[in-house]
């Protein structure tokens, strides 16, 4: 018995629990919640994979900075009361889901039993590629093979900073005249700097 | 290793079932946000599987990115949920219906 | 047998190379009227007179040089320009001037000008007088164009454009409702002979590939068969008796009284009538090769003259018993065509435009001094009080009878002597009986109307017309009166000028001899006027009171033997309830329902597919997940 097995084998069907529970909350703020245990199942899940950069990388900015963004908004909105989870206008949309939910599993199932065969253990070696540490090996492949993608994606990071900020502001009222006036008006008239002390 | 490759990528397609049916069934569209990052995690999954079968970090690499770009969405997404709830008052997806035919 | 191996005229002397002109100048009249009318006010009238009467002198020119050839060649064709060339069919623009087109011409305008000169004082103050005037100078172009035409299709251009005319001309005080019924009901039943018309065209290009006359008539003779002939020449006699008002589309005519007075004296007297003769007389070759077709022809020209003979002795309408006698007149002529005495029917068309056309003047005259009332029963005495309407209208009335010397009397008797002398002593008979008819007729009118007291106030204060009314009816008077001059037997002159296209009258020995004939013919004449003059202006007899006690009999005539109340009701009815369910049941509900049904259709297509926009993201993203599904598949199978 492999650590790797038994590790797959716990975090699994948790992994799985959560996705559920995730999708069946009413209160946002749980399924919230649920995913970031999702998540924390998906960091071992790399971990075990032999990609352990990635496993931190998963909880620090998935768990630690999206879904707190997440609840931010949650919170913000003020949308953890109950959702009606009753079906009311799509009757289909359900079972729809459910049966195709259901078909892509299997159809993956298939193909992956049609190609890759379930019997088929990951080669070995894989420690030669992450000589020097793992996060060693990427920078490797990342400044070098996918520089180029590297910085498109810094640039992609201030555009979706900005565009944050675009979106959420509120529009400024253009200040009349009048107003101007008297803001200069509310001020103690003639008031020379007092001198710092 | 001596788990197959295979049950990662088992478990990937179901972990994206689970997202894909919680896009097309819940309502509140922060929840749907969350089905699609799940959608998302789970693709990741199955990309260091394969860089695990390949052994390639083609994959690691592709997943970091892939993080990277869900993250800048996340923000972008959040922010356009923002502006609706403004108008419409609800992140009821049903009450943005004035694409209604 | 009819001879017209008439040879053309080879170098056209300088008159008839001005034919063209002839038609031209009435149309120029129209155009000038119609375009500058109203500014030219009083001038307009005598502008289209003096054109009329300019190619009435330009008329006796050219047959002056026609007649100066002999009589062989006396044929002048003139081709204008190619009109229609269609593959293998082509009709130009020609016209013809033979013998019986040139007495046509000479009527036509002679009689059109006086009539012209007459309206000028009848129309006088009417609004639309410069309009009137357009109108009666483009009728006789198109009655020109009718009679010089060359080729069927012009005389068809022409036939129907005096058909529009007559549409234009009665319907010309058109606030008042029934003129314009009566220019519809003139032009609709026309409608019916005209079509049956153009079928004969169509068949007689089908059956020799052109229309000319003197392509048809030279191989008619031979080529065509019995059938055909008969066919062609009955379509072609039922466009003659709508337009010659013949049974059964008489009907028209005495409701076209309601037009002004020059207007039926010109187109429903004179000339638009005869139209119906003389395409008969033109195609009498077509007649020719089919008996049958010319028995019907004689048999309806005496069925219409004895039928129109009693409805007019039922009439207190002035005019409408002149109408009817044009009806029964107009009979006569088409027993005599039916008898191949086609001379004569042109001689009796001649004169009875004559005598009818000052008639109708007269009329007018009359209907001027009593302020346009038209019911004889209100006249009485007007011979004292308008002398020379009254004397002219007594001329005319006496040559209609057929009393020795005058016109009538000549025509007549010509044509019963065919009657008798070709062996159908029935005919005789009956055409004896109508001219005793006729007689009475015109006698009742003339007694009524000018003889005894006067039986109204109007009747006591009517004076007589001013000169440009009158001296156009002296002159018709004088020509009523010396017409028979013409042509006094099968010798005569008019004969004996269409011989060569009409050919000569048929001669026979069988029947009474000749003197007893004219006695005869004389004493039916006589008698009838006799008898009118006892009951109406001798005042032995109260005929108020013998019409009160004959009234249904009287009822009967006077509505034509109810003939228009059948057509009313076996026609008119029917029609209108047909069109009516077309335009309020069928178009509404059926065409408006497909198109509208379209409409709909589409509109409930476009319903069930606007509910696949439901604007819920859930669809939209499901519908992305059963595709992707599916390329996965097919990507799937692929691999």
């Amino acid at each position: 018995m492999q650590a790797d097995l038994i590790l797959f084998w716990v975090f699994a069907p948790i992994s799985v629990a959560s996705g559920i529970g995730m999708l069946l909350m009413r209160n946002a703020v749980h399924a919230a919640l649920f995913l970031i245990v999702n998540f924390f199942c998906l960091a071992v899940f790399y971990l075990v994979l032999g990609a352990p950069f990635l496993f931190a990388v998963q909880i620090i900015v998935y768990a630690g900075a999206i879904m707190v963004l997440f609840l931010f908004v949650i919170m913000l909105l003020g949308v953890d009361g109950r959702e009606d989870l009753r079906e009311r206008r799509l009757i289909a949309q359900r079972p729809l889901a459910a049966l195709l939910g259901v078909g892509f599993v299997l159809e993956v199932f298939f193909a992956v039993r049609a190609s890759v065969g379930f019997s088929r253990h990951a080669p070995g070696g894989f420690d030669t590629i992450n000589e020097g540490g793992n996060a060693q090996a990427l920078a490797r492949v990342l400044f070098h093979k996918y520089f180029f993608p590297f910085e498109v994606t810094s640039i992609l990071l201030i555009i979706a900073a900005i565009a944050a900020m675009v979106l959420a502001q509120r529009k400024a009222r253009a200040i009349t005249q009048a107003e101007m006036e008297a803001r200069n008006a509310s001020r103690e008239p003639a008031s020379a700097p007092r001198p710092v002390a | 290793m001596s788990t197959p490759v295979a049950y990662f990528l088992l478990l990937s397609s179901i972990l994206f079932a689970i997202g894909t049916i919680g896009v097309l069934v819940r309502k509140n569209a922060l929840i749907i946000f969350m089905s699609v990052e799940l959608q998302l995690n789970a693709v990741n999954l199955s990309l260091v599987a394969f860089s695990r079968m390949h052994n390639s970090l083609d994959g690691q690499v592709l997943a970091f990115f892939s993080m990277v770009v869900a993250a800048a969405e996340v923000v972008v997404g959040l922010a356009i949920i923002v502006s609706v709830y403004r108008r419409i008052r609800s992140v009821n997806v049903d009450d943005a219906e004035a694409l209604r035919g | 047998m009819s001879v017209l191996a008439l040879a053309p005229i080879g170098a056209p002397t300088s008159a008839l190379s001005v034919l063209w002109l002839i038609p031209a100048l009435p149309l120029a009249g129209a155009a000038i009227n119609l375009l500058a009318g109203k500014r030219l006010g009083r001038l307009a009238g005598s502008l289209a007179t003096a054109l009329v009467a300019s190619a009435f002198i330009l008329s006796i020119v050219v047959v002056r040089d026609l007649v100066a050839v002999d009589a062989g060649s006396r044929l002048y064709v003139r081709h204008l320009f190619e009109w229609i060339h269609v593959g293998a069919f082509s009709v130009g623009a020609d016209l013809r001037l033979d013998t019986l087109s040139a007495v046509m011409i000479l009527v036509v305008t002679g009689i059109g000008s006086l009539i012209h000169l007459y309206a000028i004082g009848y129309m006088h103050g009417d609004p639309r007088y410069g309009r009137f005037f357009a109108y009666l100078n483009l009728f006789v172009f198109f009655m020109l164009l009718l009679v010089l035409g060359q080729n069927l299709l012009l005389l068809y251009v022409g036939w129907e454009g005096v058909g529009l005319c007559s549409y234009l001309l009665i319907g010309f005080w058109f606030d008042k409702t029934e003129n314009a019924n009566a220019a519809k009901k003139a032009f609709v039943t026309t409608r019916i002979g005209d079509t049956a018309m153009l079928i004969g065209l169509a068949l007689l290009v089908v059956r020799f590939g052109t229309l000319d006359f003197t392509a048809i008539f030279g191989s008619a003779g031979g080529t065509l068969t019995k059938g055909a002939a008969t066919t062609i020449a009955l379509l072609l006699f039922a466009g003659a008796v709508g337009k010659s008002a013949q049974v059964p589309l008489h009907v028209w005519l005495p409701d076209a009284m309601a037009g002004p007075t020059p207007v039926s004296a010109l187109i429903h007297a004179a000339t638009m009538v005869t139209a119906g003769v003389y395409l008969v007389l033109r195609m009498h070759v077509i007649f020719e090769s089919s008996g049958v077709a010319l028995t019907v022809v004689a048999i309806t020209g005496l069925v219409t003259m004895l039928f129109a003979g009693t409805c007019a002795f039922g009439q207190d309408d002035i005019k409408r018993v002149l109408a009817y006698s044009t009806v029964s007149q107009l009979g006569y002529m088409f027993m005599a065509a039916g008898m191949r005495a086609y001379s004569i029917a042109l001689f009796m068309l001649v004169a009875h435009a004559f005598y009818k056309a000052l008639m109708f003047l007269g009329a007018g005259s009359v209907m001027h001094g009593m302020h346009e009332e038209t019911d004889m029963k209100r006249m009485g005495g007007l011979i004292r009080r308008m002398p020379v309407s009254g004397i002219t209208f007594i001329i005319g009335a006496l040559a209609l009878s057929g009393i020795f010397p005058l016109s009538g009397f000549f025509a007549k008797d010509q044509i019963l002597e065919v009657a008798n002398s070709t062996g159908r002593p029935w005919m005789y008979v009956l055409g004896t009986a109508g001219a005793l008819l006729s007689a009475l007729y015109m006698g009742r009118l003339v007694f009524l109307t000018f003889f005894g007291r006067p039986r109204s106030e109007q009747a006591e204060r009517a004076r007589e017309s001013s000169p440009v009314m009158t001296v156009p009816l002296v002159v018709l008077a004088i020509g009523a009166a010396v017409a028979g001059l013409l042509d006094t037997s099968t010798n005569g002159l008019i004969s004996r000028l269409v011989e060569p296209v009409l050919g000569a009258v048929p001669e026979g020995a069988a029947g009474i001899a000749k003197p007893v004939l004219v006695a005869i013919s004389l004493t039916a004449a006589v008698v009838g006027l006799f008898v009118t003059w006892v009951v109406y202006a001798s005042g032995t007899i109260d005929w108020l009171a013998l019409r009160v006690r004959m009234q249904p009999a009287q009822r009967v005539l006077e509505h034509g033997w109810y003939v228009d109340n059948y057509y009313s009701a076996l026609l008119v009815t029917p029609g209108k309830a047909v069109a009516a369910w077309s335009a309020y049941v069928f178009d509404t509900r059926v065409l408006d329902g497909v198109v509208d049904g379209i409409g709909a259709a589409i509109r409930a297509l476009a319903r069930s597919g606007r509910r696949v926009q439901t604007g819920l993201v859930r669809t939209y993203a499901l519908a992305f997940l059963a595709g992707a599904i599916c390329l996965l598949v097919y990507a799937g199978f692929r691999l």
